[in-house]
């Protein structure tokens, strides 16, 4: 009998364990910002400009969009696997996602850090 | 040869999604789904075109107000409002079954209803807040 290994690329538990790390950051995020809101109901300019102004909401918002890009990654990728079959077709659509995900990262960051 | 009185049993060669009756666990996992999709499409390109525009100049958020006014607008925002809202319940009910809490038959069922009912009730607050 031979004891044959079937190997995988063990991407799985790692994104399996990413998907939920990212879920968690963003759900803690989302409740300081929905903080926020509550505290805010009639938003002006100042007030929403001046709470970007600190560092740490700076960086509390790039790690929610960082965590948002790679959840959406899994989550995409999964689905491209799922229903697309041609090989071909799901490698350029899953190109196409990463390009569009690392453009948003850029674009997140051009807005943060405004000159 | 193939036989003609041989009878061979039709299996399906499509499936009828129609008649497919899915448990509301099952529901919920596919609109958890569809709402991860919609998000992808519509909420990331539009969530950082709005914070762009509320950070970019007074007058650019005063645009983001005005635009926010109108009915189509006010329509694609509960969409999305719902999406988001179903998919954070939805999801936090997995974290939950990660950490073996609710997994038994009529948990699991009773935590699906309350994640559509919840995200239900919760959009048609952002609904009533938008009109």
């Amino acid at each position: 009998m031979v004891n044959r290994v079937l190997v995988g690329a063990h991407y799985g538990l790692r994104d399996w364990l990413m998907q939920r790390v990212t879920a968690v950051v963003m759900l803690v995020v989302t409740l300081v910002f929905a903080a926020f809101f509550l505290t805010h109901p009639s938003l002006q300019f100042e007030d929403w400009q001046g709470f970007f102004s600190y560092q740490a909401v700076r960086v509390l918002t790039l790690l929610f969009f960082l965590s948002l890009f790679l959840h959406a990654w899994v989550g995409v990728r999964d689905i491209l696997m799922d229903y697309i079959q041609p090989v071909g077709i799901r490698l350029t659509l899953q190109v196409a996602v990463i390009v569009a995900l690392v453009s948003y990262a850029l674009w997140t960051v051009s807005i943060l850090w405004r000159v | 040869m193939s036989n003609p009185s041989v009878s061979v049993k039709k299996r399906p060669k499509h499936l009828e999604l129609w008649k497919i009756r899915l448990p509301v666990p099952g529901i919920v996992s596919i609109l958890h789904r569809v709402s991860g999709a919609v998000m992808f499409l519509v909420l990331i390109p539009l969530l950082l075109t709005l914070l762009d525009n509320s950070l970019a100049s007074q007058e650019s958020f005063e645009d983001l107000r005005f635009q926010l006014g109108s009915p189509l607008v006010k329509l694609v925002v509960l969409g999305l409002a719902w999406s988001f809202l179903h998919h954070f319940f939805a999801g936090i009910r997995y974290l939950l079954l990660d950490l073996h809490i609710g997994i038994d038959l009529p948990t699991t069922r009773l935590w699906s209803k309350a994640v559509l009912v919840v995200s239900g009730i919760l959009t048609l607050l952002v609904a009533v807040a938008l009109w």
